[in-house]
């Protein structure tokens, strides 16, 4: 087995062995990301210097017998966190030199935890997207096939982690933005309960939608650095006082008894045959592990994509604001008066996705519409919550596919926002209702990676983990390397 | 400026920055005066990826407020977005309240000029964060920002359109002023821009049910501008119309040199705010017992004190509203009266009277006093005890205004004791008769008037240290002959 397919417990036990040391590793995965980053467009910064030091640092404490479980193994950060001292572009011109002054909480608790930085991941540009083609550094290939997008917004995560170019890759996800991806790229990928990971110094797409998380290759990797991740943050006012979970401890609790709910809308015409022969397969697998299956209803999921495409444009058409060329990011050239200022320097920082989105959101909360469009929208959020209350009454998890098809061609569906908005059908449910959710490998579908979403209750990763988990002890997709970078 | 053909319907927006060593949203210090920029943090600057935190001393401020003018407050108030672009808005956004503010419906109570009390409604109190300042001078063609403001908490206070005159909308604000500095939560100072206010402004024809068309006058920073501007305001609007022109709403800006108002900017070019509950924000919880504990603090209201100093006391309303004027004042006339429990009434007198008129001739607050309160004593127990007159009181006050001396030091020194040994009075009596025997014939044959003469010349002779009691009642016996 080589050093890059190992497990984190894996690569934990070795740097514990002395087998490598923490600079070994790090120095493997960035020979790695030079070999294969630029081709699959992968990262938009290396930090090498960053992550040998961080490494050297690892190797003392690992010398002294220190360090937890995660001390010593790399990771790449979306470029959507900040981090101090590194160029942090969120996938936009508009960042493109900008410096962060400060570490995101999520990138300070990784780093305390002794996690090394390898660099920073592309992304769809302020993480609007869905196929990674809108970031200002460039599309990003999906390393199974290249001619296919990897999802987005997190690509840049995704096929890191896809392709080896690291173990784990912090993501985040408003609407899908870590799930598809990590289905489309065959990734085990985490959102958590709105509020389990502080969003501080996470650049703000939906504030109240927006959660951070990772991919990975197993659940089991997910826990640990979900442990190491989550947590109360002064600093976030969203975030939740509770105690954090020892994930790991809970990854091997027998099914036997689980209650899963098969939501009905979302074995529906728009759902590839192939696809869902793939998710009835892995269902299959989790009734012979002892889980029940009831169909589950959610009336109310139809109008998921709507009211998003209402909500999460109404907030990002305030959250950028704060970008007008005055204090940082990107300024035009010679402004001639200050409307010309923020003209000039909106205009030519943003791409056209998120000027799409920026217009969409100002229109839906102007004076006259904001009751009929905005109002009506966080209406039905309230009902799709209570949807998934009313079925969480009835049963532990709810399953399905996390994405309509697999992974589709760079460039096919950019002219038409409708059709890409769809792409996300299945996963905008869990952010409208603040619930965590998380998509495993299952059976390809046409060689390509397939994605099965569970989707829990508030606060219950725990029981998400354990379930992927237990198939991915009886099955080994998530083990799946594409050839070129086994 | 409302005459027989026009009312005058006015409301006031004031803006009151709270007394909270940190901002509303970030830990960085709220003091004036620090170099620009010195106190702006990244949360402050709008940086990407930071995030609000509520500061808990601005919420019990604010609700000590609402308590304060009988105000409800709600449960669960909600932070909006207030979203428009300006370089001294790092957001693009200002974080105020909008559907759901902490301070719900409430009052204040003003003195009118035939002296019956007016209730003035209180539509809501909100809590926002204040914006930076775009500074334009002595940097050449730039123009500068300074974001020590950026955060700073406020309550933007809204009233009723209850008020009927420019006076009406002084006497009002300056009970706000009182109030909040009564509750230790703005530092009142206009001067810095602590307290400020907007007024709108509308005129209409007496009986009329509709309100006119109104302008809204910004950022007026002193009781003085607020009246001529609202003065200036009614009487424009009132020439316009009666020369057949339209009022159009607008805000308008008060140039206190040139004493005009000016157009602003119209409501066409006006912004749509796209108000929209912040999702960085949870709802603000205020629970009965955090109430209850914020209760506990409030101090004895000026409304409260100034019933309390005319039923305690005797005072005049007039008196004891201006007694209760800040809680400075109030302290150091019961400090008085406490020196002096007998004379209440001489108390406010000379503390409305001679002290109020030397500190401020002297532009003295009255925690600057030169005469402290126990040394004030001192001088009315001469008084009361009849050792000088009230006229002599006068002269022995400015010396030990000037000296700092004691009363009875001063009136040692300067030999100012009163007369009130008969004999010596009638002395001086018998002195001026003697020299005035024409105007004692005229006296005498009913020319009545002349009897101030007389005591005039008894007071120069005695250089004005006779007991005027005995005085009076010594010279009637004599002149009667």
């Amino acid at each position: 087995m080589s050093i890059h397919t190992k497990t984190l417990p894996q690569l934990a036990a070795g740097l514990r062995a002395g087998e490598f040391s923490a600079v070994e590793l790090a120095r493997h995965f960035l020979g790695r990301i030079e070999a294969h980053g630029p081709a699959l467009n992968a990262l938009i910064s290396v930090t090498a210097d960053t992550a040998l030091a961080q490494a050297a640092e690892a190797d003392r404490l690992l010398a002294q017998g220190k360090g937890g479980p995660l001390t010593g193994i790399p990771l790449v950060h979306k470029d959507i966190f900040c981090t101090q001292g590194v160029r942090t572009t969120c996938g936009s011109r508009m960042l493109d030199n900008f410096v962060a002054p400060y570490d995101a909480t999520v990138v300070a608790k990784l780093k305390a935890a002794g996690m090394v930085m390898l660099g920073k991941a592309n992304m769809d540009e302020f993480a609007m997207g869905s196929s990674n083609e809108t970031s200002f550094h460039g599309p990003v290939k999906n390393p199974w096939n290249t001619a296919l997008v990897p999802g987005g917004s997190s690509g840049g995560s995704a096929a890191t982690v896809a392709a080896r170019l690291a173990p784990v890759a912090t993501a985040t996800d408003t609407g899908g933005s870590i799930r598809q991806p990590a289905a489309l790229c065959g990734l085990t990928g985490l959102k958590p309960t709105y509020g389990r990971v502080s969003r501080y110094g996470m650049i703000a797409f939906a504030s109240s939608l927006d959660q951070g998380g990772m991919m990975t290759a197993s659940a089991e990797d997910a826990a640990l650095v979900l442990a190491g991740m989550a947590g109360f943050d002064t600093r976030d006012s969203t975030s939740v006082d509770r105690p954090v979970p020892d994930y790991a401890a809970a990854l091997d609790r027998p099914l036997k008894g689980l209650k899963i709910g098969l939501l009905k809308e979302f074995f529906d015409k728009g759902l590839d045959p192939d696809m869902e022969r793939s998710v009835r397969e892995a269902l299959a697998v989790y009734q012979k592990l002892g889980a029940t299956l009831t169909e589950v209803s959610l009336p109310s999921i139809g109008l998921s994509v709507p009211a998003y495409y209402v909500v999460a444009p109404a907030e990002c058409s305030s959250n950028l604001a704060r970008f007008d060329g005055v204090r940082f990011g990107y300024r035009c050239q010679d402004p001639k008066d200050l409307i010309d200022l923020y003209k000039r320097s909106r205009g030519e920082g943003f791409g056209a996705e998120v000027k799409r989105r920026i217009m969409t959101g100002t229109y839906v909360l102007s004076a006259g519409y904001y009751d009929a469009y905005y109002l009506k929208a966080q209406q039905v959020r309230r009902l799709i919550a209570n949807d998934f209350e009313r079925a969480f009454g009835e049963v532990d998890v709810i399953m399905g596919p996390t994405t309509p098809a697999p992974a589709f061609g760079l460039g096919d569906k950019t002219s038409d926002p409708i059709t890409m908005y769809l792409n996300d059908i299945y996963t905008i449910g869990a952010n409208l209702a603040g619930l965590p959710a998380l998509s495993i490998p299952c059976a390809p579908v046409r060689q390509l990676p397939a994605g099965l979403q569970i989707i829990g209750r508030h606060f219950d990763e725990e029981r998400l983990l354990n379930v992927a988990h237990a198939y991915q002890r009886e099955t080994d997709w998530h083990t799946k390397v594409p050839a070129a970078y086994e | 400026m409302s005459n027989e053909t026009w009312e005058t319907v006015i409301g006031l927006e004031i803006h009151a920055q709270l007394a909270t060593k940190s901002k509303i949203f970030s830990a960085s210090a709220t003091e004036y005066g620090a170099p620009p920029n010195a106190q702006a943090s990244l949360v402050d600057l709008g940086y990407p990826g930071v995030l609000p935190v509520l500061n808990r001393a601005a919420v019990s401020m604010a609700v000590k407020f609402g308590l304060a003018i009988g105000a409800g407050i709600t449960p669960l108030s909600v932070f909006a977005r207030k979203n428009y672009f300006y370089p001294d808005l790092p957001k693009g956004y200002q974080i105020s309240q909008y559907e759901l503010p902490i301070v719900a419906k409430g009052h204040m109570d003003i003195v009118l000029d035939d002296g019956s009390v007016k209730r003035v409604g209180i539509t809501r109190a909100h809590l926002e964060e204040d914006a930076g300042k775009s500074l334009h001078e002595g940097l050449g063609a730039h123009s500068g920002i300074d974001l020590n403001r950026a955060g700073t908490p406020l309550i933007e206070i809204v009233s009723e359109p209850d008020l009927r005159s420019a006076k009406e909308a002084v006497a009002y604000l300056k009970k706000i002023h009182t109030l909040v500095r009564y509750l230790e939560i703005c530092d009142g100072n206009m001067q810095e821009g602590s307290f400020r206010c907007d007024a709108n402004v509308s005129v209409r024809r007496r009986g009329e049910a509709k309100f006119g068309t109104r302008a809204e006058i910004k950022n007026v920073n002193s009781f003085r501008f607020v009246e001529k501007a609202i003065n200036y305001e009614v009487a424009r609007q009132i020439d316009l119309i009666e020369s057949g022109g339209k009022v159009v709403q607008e805000t308008r800006l008060y140039d206190p040199n040139k004493d005009e108002t000016r157009s602003m900017r119209s409501k066409e070019e006006a912004n749509d705010y796209r108000y929209f509950p912040d999702p960085d924000l949870l709802p603000v919880e205020v629970t009965p017992e955090f109430i209850a504990s914020v209760r506990a603090t409030l101090p004895e209201l000026p409304d409260e004190k100034a019933a309390r100093f005319v039923s305690q006391f005797g005072l005049s309303a007039y008196d004891a509203g201006v007694l209760t004027s800040s809680r400075e004042l109030g302290a150091y006339y019961e400090a008085v009266v406490q020196g002096l429990p007998s004379e209440p009434k001489l108390a406010a007198n000379w503390v409305n009277g001679e002290l109020a008129a030397a500190l401020n001739r002297d532009g003295l607050e009255i925690g600057a006093s030169r005469i402290g309160a126990d040394v004030l004593v001192g001088l009315l127990k001469r008084i009361a005890d009849g050792t000088i007159s009230g006229k002599i009181a006068k002269e022995v006050f400015e010396a030990m205004w000037d000296s700092g001396a004691a009363a009875d030091a001063v009136i040692e020194e300067k030999g100012l004791k009163q007369i009130s040994d008969p004999a010596a009075i009638e002395k001086a009596i018998d002195e001026v008769m003697a020299k005035s025997p024409g105007q004692l014939a005229d006296y005498r044959s009913g020319k009545d008037k002349l009897f101030g003469y007389f005591v005039g010349q008894v007071m120069k002779a005695t250089g004005g240290k006779a007991n005027p009691a005995q005085l009076n009642e010594l010279l009637k016996k004599k002149l009667a002959g």
